[in-house]
């Protein structure tokens, strides 16, 4: 019984992490359509910036990993992605990954190839329950942080102005600018959001682990993204929910798999996502309405 | 100007610039002729996915993994099988009692590959956009989790290494020929364009009667074999391979060679290949200080990824639909209505015979 308390516990605070990086995503394919390969590298200038500011003084330590990953989001956007916003959905992909890609290879020029630590929040990693069941101070603030910040979100976007014009252009950006919503102020904020989702999940995933490699971002951001799909991705809260489910049972699956079965974790996932995606080709959250008609 | 005569054109463009580049390779020195190898074998896979994604307009994480298997298979076949017990104890019976010549080898990665695209199609060819993006990954993701975990199949995580290296020039560039007729060919039948109906309008071409999981897994299987014929060209042009040079990494800078070349015709598959591949190999020597005459090019290492992706960006930018615009090959100034008949006919004369002669 403890067992099956502990793979929840473990399910959950993983779970949270990745719900946090898929509503980072969501957001932007809900006003702009654009799937962001490149998200993980908001992710990945975070977790460098916290590795490269960790002897400082700790709320502007996060604050800067805050601000990288915020300039990044927003730099990005005017860089490329604004200039791509009639191109064709594979165009907007691979110019995606292409950005992914170069910054990858700027990590790995700037930071070196064998990854930096980012001891920051490192006091985290330590016992707070033991005996039958073990948690880790880390996993308390997961599902805590998790849980604050999703809400926050769901409150913002229902209660501001801004909140209300993002959802209305994540349904119907066309109508929505018809009716006096402003595109580039919405589209604004939705990148703004992403980035200070994405620093978030760094300082989570550095609290948990320290080390930093090039391609931490990267790892998070695939399988937030296969959660994104799996749970419905017309939807942020299906998105969210879709996230959480990957994380969790990816959890749950390394904590149960015997040791000889664990190396093949990623193909019972993966395995999953093909079922839940020939079961309910719209999400699996999705309304019946929502059909999964093809979009990209 | 004719439909056939088009046709011609269309399709020896394509192929008399993988003839060149073939010619090129031979002619240049030892060191440098697996780049040409090399450029041709990514080119044969980047056809292979052409012939899915660019018919269909449906983009597939997944073809990667048939290259994968593609290459294991002919790999795991070829290698001399008196070091098959040391070099790989695990193996399954079948595999490890059994070896075949390089050539039939070959046939066997391209008959792999299209059967497990034919497997793994019949459910996810149900799936379209991103749904089936996200599927296909699954499927790359776990032939890659297999190969790298399951010692009775292959190599597991180490190098399968003494695969006897008979990719030549000469097989490469017929490799690269064969594959650029086969798309072409496809492209031309009454599935190939019932396909691209679908991808016009799905809609459309459903409420026309078209069947549109039909025809997806049509092409996905001749891309599968096609696929699955290039990974036995790379690891018999390689000698060894691992399971992460088959992965992520390669998925990533196919898929952008077919959409900076232009997804939608067969010659931007090629000169999106072509390009990508030489800029990624000679930014590649410029870390090392390359030689360009009047000056010496010194890149810190590390540095022509970043410019590779800056470039591969820059053109989708001022390109959205690819250098080529999605458009086949053209001769330029050569038109339907206004060309008299008689330099039209040598043009397709001077054009046809020295590619029939040095593909042959």
């Amino acid at each position: 019984m403890s067992n099956v308390i502990q793979y929840i516990i473990d399910g959950i605070a993983l779970g949270a992490v990745y719900a946090l990086a898929a509503v980072g995503i969501a957001l932007i394919f809900g006003v702009l359509r654009l799937v962001n390969f490149a998200y993980g590298e908001l992710i990945t200038i975070a977790a460098y910036v916290l590795a490269v500011t960790s002897n400082w003084w700790l709320p502007l330590s996060l604050l800067a990993a805050v601000a990288s990953s915020v300039a990044l989001a927003v730099l990005t956007d005017r860089v490329a992605f604004k200039r791509l916003r009639e191109a064709p959905p594979a165009t907007t992909l691979v110019a995606t990954f292409a950005l992914s890609f170069a910054l990858e290879a700027v990590w790995r020029l700037v930071f070196g190839v064998n990854g930096r630590s980012a001891d920051v929040l490192g006091a985290l990693n330590t016992t707070a329950i033991s005996g039958a069941i073990d948690v880790r101070w880390v996993t308390i603030v997961e599902v805590v942080v998790g849980a604050a910040l999703l809400s926050a979100i769901a409150i913002f976007l229902r209660r501001s102005t801004i909140g209300l014009q993002m959802r209305a252009a994540a349904s119907d950006i066309r109508t929505a600018r018809t009716l006096g919503v402003r595109a580039d102020r919405v589209i604004l904020s939705a990148f703004v959001l992403s980035g200070v989702l994405a620093a978030v999940v760094a300082m989570l995933l550095t609290a948990g682990s320290p080390l930093v490699t090039p391609t931490l971002g990267l790892e998070v951001t695939t399988f937030a993204l296969v959660g994104v799909v799996v749970g419905g991705m017309d939807n942020l809260v299906t998105a969210t929910l879709g996230g959480f489910v990957v994380g969790f049972v990816n959890a749950v699956l390394g904590d149960a798999l015997g040791a000889d079965l664990r190396v093949f974790l990623s193909s019972f996932t993966y395995l999953a996502v093909i079922l839940v995606l020939l079961l309910r080709p719209g999400g699996l959250f999705a309304s019946r309405r929502a059909t999964g008609a093809e979009r990209v | 100007m004719s439909r056939a005569r088009t046709a011609a054109i269309q399709l020896l463009g394509p192929i008399a610039l993988i003839v060149i580049v073939g010619l090129l390779g031979s002619a240049s020195s030892g060191a440098h002729q697996i780049d040409f190898v090399n450029a041709l074998v990514q080119t044969t896979i980047v056809i292979g996915m052409y012939i899915f994604i660019g018919n269909s307009g449906v983009i597939s994480f997944g073809h990667i993994s048939f290259v994968a298997i593609g290459a294991f298979v002919a790999g795991v076949l070829t290698i001399p099988s008196v070091v098959k017990p040391t070099l790989l104890p695990a193996l399954f019976p079948l595999l490890a009692n059994h070896s075949v010549s390089p050539f039939a080898s070959l046939l066997i990665a391209a008959g792999a590959g299209a059967l497990f695209a034919l497997v793994i199609g019949a459910p996810l060819m149900r799936l379209g956009g991103l749904a089936a993006g996200i599927g296909t990954l699954a499927v790359l993701e776990i032939t890659h989790n297999l190969l790298r975990y399951w010692e009775k199949i292959g190599p597991g995580a180490r190098t399968l290494s003494l695969v006897p290296t008979t990719t030549t020039m000469r097989v490469a560039t017929i490799g690269a020929v064969v594959s650029a007729v086969v798309a072409y060919g496809y492209q031309r039948t009454r599935a190939g364009r019932l396909l691209r109906a679908t991808r016009e309008d799905p809609a459309a071409a459903a409420g026309a009667g078209v069947r549109i999981h039909g025809q997806r897994l049509g092409a996905f299987v001749l891309s599968g074999a096609v696929a699955g014929l290039a990974g036995g060209l790379l690891v018999h042009a390689l000698g060894s391979i691992t399971t992460e040079q088959v992965y992520l990494d390669l998925t990533f800078v196919t898929l952008a060679m077919l959409v900076v070349g232009g997804m939608n015709s067969l010659w931007g598959a090629v000169v999106g290949a072509l390009l990508i591949s030489f800029l990624d190999t000679y930014l590649g020597y410029a870390e090392n200080g390359l030689d360009l005459g009047l000056f010496r090019v010194n890149l810190p290492d590390g540095l022509s990824t970043v410019i590779l992706g800056a470039i591969m960006l820059a053109i989708l930018v001022l390109r959205p639909s690819g250098l080529t615009g999605g458009r086949e090959f053209r001769i330029p100034g050569l038109r339907r209505r206004a060309t008299p008949a008689q330099p039209d006919a040598e043009e397709e004369d001077g054009g046809a015979a020295p590619a029939a002669e040095t593909s042959a």
